[in-house]
């Protein structure tokens, strides 16, 4: 019998859920805007695209709080141990059900690899989304900011280099979700709370 | 309070504020600094009952002068220019104002390119020229008696002030009278076997007014020699428009005049085609501002960001573009045809029998005429869009021509995404019209008058731009050749109700609106190809990548079982 340890808080669920709700819908409405298809409207989803920036901002704000608050941002210092490790795992030792390099506990919850990509997702595609966002956001305000030199192309291109970066991320995130204990072991973990280790 | 309890306050207060922020980032939009202090109240017509009562009593401006009392008036007057001297015997400097302004010099020097400019000197492709033509042009000049360059321009008398100031609409100039209304009965069309009455100078001197929608329109909707032709916003339906041709103008609604907006001092009328106002950013135009600024410009009265809090995204466009390019998402949207084309080369062609040929449309419009040539009409017209800065600089006569390249008549100067540009919709009129190939300029030539060479009457080329080109003091170098030619006026009356301005996708998809348009970034538009196409590609091989990975441990899985 499988041992179970307690390590999403409810916050972090709530968290993660609602960030990936919104940034799911970011990149349904972004790329709508970019022009690569049609769904609710040019107009509605430019409208959508706003009200989502602001709620994910917010909950942005309030993840950083809670990271600080709580120490949990001490998970994501990045570490080479074991990355070797991981990387053999990903590319052999999964496929025949080896033992996973990496034991989960409640003060070490990501492996990692898991940690080199969610700081790089923390520290690159975040703040490069939110910035150029931030900016289009307010570009009418650009001459009394006295940025008006700066160009919408640019911006826009970054947000975009930045979406994109996003959607590669979630690719991969969305199945690495499968790869642990079991396929869905760190699906439950999310919602509930608690995750099956060996 | 323990970590988890305040985490569990974290977790409410979260939950609250993304339900606010969803709730409220519709309604709080960026507004900047410039936003708040110049955010203005459209002009609104009050609901829809009171306003057709509270405007019908605005608009009975009543003078305080009735003209059928004053003794000066009460003559059985004989010519225009009898009715001018007993006007001026009180109005004694309106003459001398008028003779100052652009209606009555038709010259304009523009005073950024130092072009001369005006109806005098410009030659356009419609009619063409002014030159050895005047007793027809001269039926919309604001006098009595130009017929050639003898015209007395000093003469007070010689100014035509009922032709703007007529109430009775009965005063009508007609061509090739000199800019004179008959004073006997006269066939009027010719040869249609009607006659058009005297004019009752009398009653007319007598019942003078505010100048109207009609008089004004007299000549501003007949350009180009008829009926809607020339500027595809401006035409006889603008008399009564409804609601859906004109917000400003509705006739049920706001029910402006020409004059609301092109205000006028000591008779010097507000607006220009030859020098427009492409950008105003100063904001509403205050009384007492008296500034030099341009009041007939959409900003005098709305200011620059006019959009209201719900649509904050609109206000941040008017850095790029003319308030017309959304607001007027068509023009000749009224019941009226403009004409699109004119081409003068194949005028000339007679029938069998030696006589002028006519063919009229379905419709009844003239197709092809022998005196004018072939045009092209239409309506609903989706405008062609320039970066316009204000600036137009004119082909004028003299000026190279060589027959190889297509002539701008007239060029919108602007520079792509500058400050002091924005994005303007106009109507581009095209045809082909003669130069001489000698003189390597476009032509003048005589079209109407009552002798041998006037092309209207003769259709012989080469004696009417003879006699044109030695009226405008020039040899004709005997040899002459059609050029195609491009002219292009700004769209900017005619703005339609908010519920048809464009739409964002109009402009905001590739192949919309703006096409070609340069010097902008248009989201939806402008997606940078290679950073969309490698962005797409790099994430199909992530999921290429993890589908074979999932494939692999799948089967790997089924063959260890
Ligand atoms: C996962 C998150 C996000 C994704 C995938 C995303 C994606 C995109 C994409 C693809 C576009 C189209 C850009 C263009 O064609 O010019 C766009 C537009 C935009 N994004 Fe984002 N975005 C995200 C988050 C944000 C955030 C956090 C903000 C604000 C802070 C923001 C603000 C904007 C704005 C203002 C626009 C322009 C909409 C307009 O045309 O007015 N985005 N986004």
């Amino acid at each position: 019998m499988a041992k179970r340890i307690y390590i999403f808080k409810r916050f972090e669920r709530f968290w993660h859920w609602s960030q990936a709700l919104l940034i799911i819908f970011m990149m349904i409405t972004g790329f709508e805007v970019h022009g690569l298809y049609t769904l609710f409207g040019f107009e509605s989803a430019v409208g959508f695209h706003t009200t989502a920036a602001w709620a994910l901002i917010t909950l942005w704000i309030f993840a950083i709080f809670w990271h600080f608050t709580t120490g949990e941002w001490k998970q994501y210092i990045p570490t080479l141990n074991k990355v070797d490790a991981m990387m053999k795992y990903y590319l052999t030792g999964i496929f025949t059900h080896a033992e996973h390099p990496f034991r989960q506990s409640t003060l070490t919850k990501h492996n990692p690899l898991q940690r080199l990509a969610y700081l790089g997702v923390k520290l690159l595609i975040n703040p490069l989304i939110w910035f150029t966002g931030f900016l289009y956001l307010f570009y009418s305000s650009w001459n009394a900011w006295g940025i008006g030199w700066l160009s919408l192309e640019w911006v826009a291109t970054l947000h975009v280099i930045g979406a994109f970066m996003m959607l590669v991320f979630f690719i991969a995130h969305v199945y690495l979700a499968t790869a642990g204990h079991t396929a869905t072991s760190h699906i439950k973990a999310m919602i509930t709370g608690w995750e099956e280790v060996d | 309070m323990s970590i988890r309890n305040t985490l569990l306050l974290a977790f409410c207060m979260t939950g609250t504020m993304l339900a606010t922020t969803i709730a409220v980032a519709n309604v709080q939009p960026p507004v900047t600094a410039t936003n708040a202090v110049t955010e203005v109240k459209t002009v609104q017509a009050p609901t829809k009952i009171s306003s057709a009562t509270d405007s019908k009593q605005n608009k009975k401006s009543v003078s305080t002068a009735d003209h059928s009392k004053f003794d000066e008036l009460q003559k059985d007057f004989k010519s225009g220019p009898e009715v001018t001297t007993a006007c001026l015997e009180c109005h004694t400097e309106a003459a001398k104002q008028v003779h100052k302004t652009k209606h009555w010099t038709w010259e304009y020097i523009n005073p950024a390119t130092k072009q001369k400019l005006g109806k005098k000197n410009v030659i356009n492709n419609f009619c063409t020229s002014v030159t050895s033509n005047q007793t027809f042009c001269s039926a919309c000049h604001v006098g009595y008696g130009w017929a050639d360059d003898n015209f007395d321009f000093t003469k007070e008398e010689n100014v035509d002030c009922v032709v703007c100031h007529d109430t009775t609409g009965k005063y009508k100039k007609l061509p090739g009278l000199s800019g004179h209304p008959n004073y006997e009965s006269m066939e009027w069309p010719p040869h249609s076997g009607k006659f058009r009455e005297a004019t009752d100078l009398t009653n007319i001197a007598q019942s003078v007014g505010k100048t109207s929608r009609k008089t004004c329109g007299s000549c501003h909707f007949y350009g180009g020699g008829g009926n809607a032709v020339k500027h595809g916003d401006l035409d006889s339906s603008l008399v009564n428009p409804k609601h859906y041709l004109d917000v400003h103008m509705e006739t049920e609604g706001l029910d402006f005049s020409c004059a609301k907006c092109h205000l006028s001092d000591s008779h010097e009328v507000s607006g220009s085609r030859y020098a427009p106002t492409a950008v105003d950013t100063d904001g509403v135009l205050m009384r007492g501002k008296a500034d030099g600024r341009n009041p007939t410009t959409c900003q005098a009265c709305h200011g620059d960001t006019p959009h209201k809090a719900e649509h904050p995204k609109l206000n941040e466009h008017t850095d790029k573009i003319a308030c017309q390019t959304c607001h007027i998402p068509e023009y000749a949207r009224g019941p009226l045809a403009t004409k699109m084309s004119w081409d003068w080369s194949t005028a000339g062609t007679l029938d069998e029998n030696g006589h002028r040929k006519q063919v009229k449309g379905s419709d009844g419009r003239t197709l092809y005429d022998s005196k004018k040539g072939d045009f092209t009409y239409d309506r609903y017209v989706i405008p062609e869009y320039v970066w316009f800065n204000g600036d137009i600089k004119y082909t004028l006569f003299g000026d190279k021509v060589d027959g190889e390249d297509l002539v701008k008549i007239n060029e919108f100067l602007g520079t792509p995404g500058a400050p002091d540009s924005r994005i303007w919709p106009v109507k581009t009129f095209r045809g082909k019209q003669p130069y001489d190939v000698g003189n390597q300029t476009l032509a003048i030539f005589h079209t109407a008058g009552k002798d041998d060479s006037a092309f209207w009457g003769n259709y012989d080329w080469d004696k009417a731009i003879k006699w044109g080109m030695e009226a405008a003091g020039a040899d004709y170098s005997g040899e002459f050749k059609f050029v195609e030619t491009e002219m292009s006026w700004p769209i900017t009356h005619m703005v339609a109700p908010k519920e048809d301005a464009l739409t964002c996708k109009q402009c905001h998809k590739k192949e919309g609106r703006l096409e070609g348009v340069e010097g902008v970034y248009i989201p939806g538009r402008d997606a940078n190809p290679w950073i969309y196409k490698i962005g797409l590609l790099i994430a199909l091989l992530t999921l290429i990548g993890v589908a074979i990975h999932g494939g692999i441990r799948v089967y790997m899985h089924k063959r260890g079982e």
